[in-house]
């Protein structure tokens, strides 16, 4: 399994310990969490139940065991429940690599010979970072949004802003160390 | 229709340039965050904007009328009608209760008593601070302060906001609580805001940003003239 595919798995297991749910319930439940997740395809809802099914960790819940899959609600079971605590018992590690597509471009874009394009790149980027955040902030602050459309907006909020911020520094920094080499 | 126009405005402390020839138009109700790094002008700029100091060359023009031409008098006239202005630290006056603190701007335009106190409570309410009313700026807290100066700023419905880094002092929730009321009321009321910020976050509140850098609008937003690597490290 990958990473992507583990934290699906536990993320549905997480629902499922609110209680039992059919296949679109949990997709409707992911939606509502997550709202600005990635989406999550019906598909990728049943392929994950049923390898949940068939590791023991959910089961089909009550009367409903012979119909098809779209029909079956599930619950979890001891060994679910055990698999979830386990997943929120241990730390995910703080990031242990710097490897952001974001970091990378703009590594090499300072180190690129033409300086109009990583000009022209990194000017293109600050723009549409700053209007996702400006979106995400109306998001979040529009007398509509619930609590789970804020805590999302926060995420990504506090992520974009903590880039924008390193991106000037990082230039700051650039420009002083040209600053003192060519003194 | 422009509410607020600056032409070529600058202005040096001495031999410290801080403007170096602004042009911006604000228009009626919009919300303008004026962002850049430590000492571009911001502060300077929101000043001269809002009448607060005079520029030494260029123009700063309020519905038409050439405000940098007028008297202090005139200027602390309109500061007091149609401008409302918000620091970082709120500055109340430390023994006057909020709802006195709220009510003065009204006192001083000539509103009655009970009429400058009922607004006073209406406003406070509004920011969350109801239960504040009746005590003094030295026994809250900071962002209970903030949010009474924010009340202070918008009682008697300016046509202007000027804001300096007002969540500067505030922790990220409470930053945020005296923003989108700020921004509520602006976007109900038709208020222009000018919001000045270093902090990205803050400055995506407001529906347009200008960036300064040494004194100048920076149109791409990194710095004009920062010098990229360019394969040479
Ligand atoms: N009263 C003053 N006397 C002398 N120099 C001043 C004065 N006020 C500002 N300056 C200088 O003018 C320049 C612009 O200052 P200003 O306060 O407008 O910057 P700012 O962008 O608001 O900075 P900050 O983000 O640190 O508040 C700076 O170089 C500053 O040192
Ligand atoms: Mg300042």
């Amino acid at each position: 399994m990958n990473s992507g595919l583990v934290s699906t798995s536990h993320l549905l297991l997480g629902l499922l310990s609110t209680g039992t749910m059919h296949g679109y319930e949990l997709k409707r439940a992911h939606d509502t969490r997550l709202p600005q997740a990635r989406p999550l395809a019906f598909g990728q809802v049943y392929a994950t139940l049923n390898r949940l099914l068939r590791d023991g960790l959910v089961a089909p819940a009550g009367q409903e065991r012979l119909a098809g899959p779209e029909r079956t609600a599930y619950t979890l079971t001891e060994q679910g429940r055990a698999a979830l605590d386990q997943w929120l018992s241990s730390v995910e590690p703080p990031m242990p690599h710097v490897n952001s597509p974001l970091f990378t471009k703009v590594v090499v874009a300072l180190l690129v010979a033409d300086v109009d394009r990583a000009r022209a790149y990194l000017v293109a980027q600050r723009r549409a970072h700053t209007e996702r955040l400006r979106e995400l902030t109306a998001l979040k602050t529009a007398p509509s949004a619930t609590v789970d459309d804020v805590v999302a907006a926060d995420y990504a909020i506090a992520h974009l802003d903590a880039d924008l911020r390193w991106l000037h520094t990082t230039l700051e920094r650039v420009a002083d160390w040209h600053r003192e080499v060519h003194s | 229709m422009t509410q607020l126009q600056a032409r070529g405005l600058v202005k040096s402390y001495g031999p410290t340039p801080a403007l170096r020839g602004i042009t911006l138009d604000i228009d009626e109700g919009e919300i303008v965050a004026v962002t850049g790094p430590s000492g571009c002008g911001k502060s300077t700029l929101l000043h001269c904007l809002a009448g607060i100091i005079r520029p030494d060359a260029g123009e700063v023009s309020w519905r038409g009328h050439r405000l940098d031409t007028w008297s202090e008098a005139a200027r602390s006239r309109l500061r007091r009608t149609e401008f409302g202005v918000l620091f970082q630290f709120g500055q109340l006056v430390p023994e006057l209760t909020a709802a006195e603190n709220v009510a003065l701007p009204l006192l001083l335009a000539g509103t009655g008593r009970r009429a400058a106190r009922t607004a006073a409570l209406t406003w406070l309410t509004r920011l969350g601070v109801a239960e504040c009313a009746d005590v003094r700026p030295g026994e809250m807290s900071g962002g209970q302060q903030q949010r009474c100066a924010t009340a202070r700023a918008l009682v008697t419905e300016p046509r202007v906001l000027f804001a300096d880094e007002p969540t500067g002092a505030l922790d990220t929730l409470s930053g945020e609580q005296v923003l989108t009321q700020l921004v509520r009321v602006a976007k109900e009321q038709h208020t222009s805001v000018v919001l000045v910020t270093h902090e990205p976050r803050i400055a995506a509140y407001a529906d347009r940003e200008v960036i300064l850098r040494d004194g100048m609008i920076d149109h791409t937003g990194l710095g004009l003239d920062a010098p990229l690597a360019g394969g040479s490290r």
